[in-house]
């Protein structure tokens, strides 16, 4: 809703944001042509985990903190997993990085087929939401509803279930599946990778908003593959750090209109986590069919316009499946579920790529395993200030070009602009109702 | 309290809402991980009210409400009354709206030190020192265990609330799912300390089928006998800090669970060893 103000400037304000995880608010002001404030409130109340995290056993954060967030549990898991190794000194066999691999790819595909299809296509297509689109486009929405089941089935097989895996602990697994299972699920995995390669085509067709960021790029980057459950830390600006360097590069900081945190880099902000930064600095690391399908859409090797974020995020889906078959191509059976983790005094660091970007996590734990501090940045309050960013921008162009564009319609574009980040309040809330002020 | 019911419905589909309120999200996802009944679903009830799926809203008053989540803000306190007042049903989903959930670990602490340790400026903060429940401030018809909930429990719920009749959620223990399944005592076996026995069932008894001991998601079970457990938990190697740490997770604030991790905060060991 929108009310003009005494002083002739506007004021919008859009109620609770809906397909987005959690719980948001949006406020813009708009005059003389110049937008002049865009604050996303995040109201999602705070829950305080890093606060009762200090006094739990080290062996807990993966089944604490997967909690922080019901999307994206296993970026969580994976996440404290490698912090609390590092600060332990052990460095998990690879074959256990590879299943931790392969239970990721699960997520990314229930995610980004939850993200594409259910969330952010019906933006696209002119749809409240994903039940009245499949009223007309019922091919497209079960589509989506397969490439989803087949994400959770790969993540019920591996984790147990997919909200919540059971089977992730420090050190690795409690059981591991065997390769007849896995054999069992690599044909759901191909028909998956077809209809991904399928759903690619489809949102290349749809309308993207002319928009180019200029902010700074951050993804992981392994040493092998492309960025999923571990690597070090670069930029488009050229920085590049381990993992254990990301105090010193980001900070959080707290604003008064939001329960989540914004994080800086070196000071500046905005810079962008996600598909668009993964993608960008990592395309030569994706496999050749993914490869393939993006030349095929003319996408190109960098992707710097947020709208086609979702065909970024189909691109990944293609890889997330060819990358979970060659992992179970390559397995074997009788590999150790986990290794030992005794604790030591120290600190960790750990970092994965969550579906919607890079979540960092901080132990420091004494020598009898009890957590003494603990940080975790998520990836939603790293792109908060993006977010703001490209609504300031696209609000200007949006009223110079329709200087009587009605609440109705800014409201949905609005949405939909956030929507290009598949923001996950719930995680960030350590999002959104909009208000504009317009003159 | 159970409101009586007019089903099943003959004149039209049953309005259903889903509410949210501090939870992290994956007992609603729950539902739209019913891939192969959401759109059947869908023609069986209008769903009105359920922001993460679609921006349309059916005005209430509401045949269903499923609410995740529990109360932690002034808002929240206000905003739980407002729901029950335009709903016939009020069904809780997950240990988070059941009992408090994770967030609950604070009615353990200090809510203006944990503050401060996650926020520069505290003050900017609406919070209340305890997370409690949904029952704890509207009567509640029916409450779904889990964190998370259990997609074929969620389905009998919902179906039960349309056809009007009690859903059939067993209230036994882990232990029995265990049996049923055929899985092989992880505690007798291997001595793998485990809630099973004092852990209401639902999950399908998940971890003991992964070698690994229940820990207790889905809250405590009819007549849980804790400390007898507890007492089997320090045989098996345990010790009270474990102890206190285990029963003090995702249904830290349901009745048994407190009480038993009550029993082992330091200083009161000597009560709890005789």
């Amino acid at each position: 809703m929108s009310h003009k103000l005494t002083d002739g400037g506007q004021v919008m304000h859009v109620g609770t944001l809906s397909r987005v995880e959690g719980e948001g608010a949006m406020h813009i002001e708009y005059s003389g042509g110049e937008v002049t404030k865009v604050q996303l409130r995040i109201y999602e109340p705070p829950r305080f985990y890093e606060a009762f995290l200090r006094g739990r056993a080290w062996t807990e954060p993966p089944d604490i903190t997967a909690r922080i967030c019901g999307i994206c549990p296993v970026a969580y898991q994976t996440s404290s997993c490698g912090a609390i190794e590092d600060a332990c000194g052990v460095t998990v066999p690879e074959e256990i990085g590879l299943m931790r691999r392969l239970l990721y790819c699960g997520e990314w595909i229930e995610s980004h087929a939850l993200h594409i299809f259910l969330l952010h296509a019906p933006d696209f297509l002119g749809y409240e939401g994903a039940i009245e689109m499949a009223a007309d486009h019922p091919a497209v929405v079960e589509r989506g509803l397969r490439l989803k089941k087949a994400g959770n089935d790969l993540m019920d097989l591996v984790g147990g279930r997919s909200v919540h895996p059971i089977n992730v602990r420090i050190g690795g697994f409690y059981r591991m599946p065997t390769i007849a299972q896995l054999r069992g699920i690599r044909p759901v995995l191909e028909d998956a990778r077809e209809e991904a390669v399928e759903t690619v085509r489809l949102v290349a067709g749809f309308d993207f908003p002319d928009m180019e960021q200029p902010y700074e790029y951050l993804s992981l980057r392994p040493e092998v593959g492309y960025p999923i459950e571990s690597g070090s830390v670069v930029t488009t600006a050229g920085k590049a750090f381990p993992v254990q360097d990301f105090t010193k590069h980001i900070q959080e900081q707290q604003v008064e209109w939001s329960n989540a945190l914004h994080a800086t880099l070196d000071g500046e902000s905005p810079y962008v986590v996600g598909p668009l930064a993964r993608y960008t600095l990592n395309f030569d690391r994706l496999s050749p069919i993914a490869q393939d399908i993006a030349r095929e859409v003319g996408l190109g090797t960098t992707c710097r316009n947020p709208f086609r974020s979702i065909i970024v995020r189909a691109v990944e889906l293609v890889y997330a499946c060819d990358e979970a078959i060659a992992i179970i191509d390559r397995w074997r059976d009788g590999i150790v579920p986990s290794v030992p983790v005794p604790p030591r005094a120290g600190e960790g660091f750990g970092a994965s790529e969550a579906p919607r970007g890079v979540l960092f996590h901080r132990y420091v734990i004494d020598d009898e395993g009890i957590i003494k501090d603990a940080q975790i940045v998520p990836p939603t309050s790293q792109n908060q200030p993006s977010i703001e960013a490209d609504l300031r921008t696209m609000v200007k162009d949006w009223f110079e070009a329709d200087a009587a564009l009605d609440d109705h319609s800014l409201s949905h574009r609005c949405e939909q602009t956030i929507r290009n980040y598949d923001p996950c309040i719930s995680c960030a809330t350590h999002f959104l109702d909009l208000t504009v002020k317009r003159s | 309290m159970t409101v009586p019911h007019s089903y099943p419905y003959s004149e039209r589909k049953p309005k259903l809402a889903v509410w949210k309120f501090a939870s992290c999200d994956g007992c609603q996802l729950t539902l739209l991980n019913c891939e192969d009944e959401l759109i059947p679903l869908a023609g069986q009830v209008q769903i009105a009210y359920f922001p993460e799926a679609t921006r349309a809203v059916v005005d209430g008053p509401y045949d269903v409400s499923l609410v995740e989540g529990s109360v932690t803000t002034p808002d929240e306190v206000e905003r739980i009354q407002r729901i029950r007042e335009i709903s016939r049903q009020v069904i809780t989903i997950g240990a988070c709206a059941t009992s408090g959930g994770i967030q609950a670990l604070r009615n353990f602490g200090d809510v203006a030190e944990f503050r401060s340790i996650v926020y520069a400026h505290p003050e900017y903060l609406s919070t209340l020192a305890r997370a409690t429940p949904i029952s704890a401030h509207v009567s509640v018809d029916f409450e779904l265990r889990g964190c998370p909930i259990n997609k074929r429990q969620l389905l009998e719920v919902l179906a039960a609330a349309i056809q009007g009749r009690k859903p059939r959620i067993p209230s036994y223990s882990v232990c029995v799912e265990c049996k049923r399944r055929g899985t092989v005592c992880v505690a007798v076996a291997n001595g793998t300390p485990c809630l099973g026995p004092v852990t209401q069932a639902g999950c399908g008894a998940l971890c003991p089928a992964f070698a690994r001991g229940c820990y207790g998601c889905f809250g405590p079970q009819d007549s849980p006998n804790t400390s007898s457990l507890a007492d089997r938990l320090l045989s098996l190697g345990m010790r009270q800090g474990d102890i206190l740490r285990i029963y003090r997770t995702f249904n830290a604030a349901s009745e048994p669970f407190r009480r038993e991790s009550e029993r082992h905060e330091p200083g009161r060991q000597s009560a709890v060893s005789s």
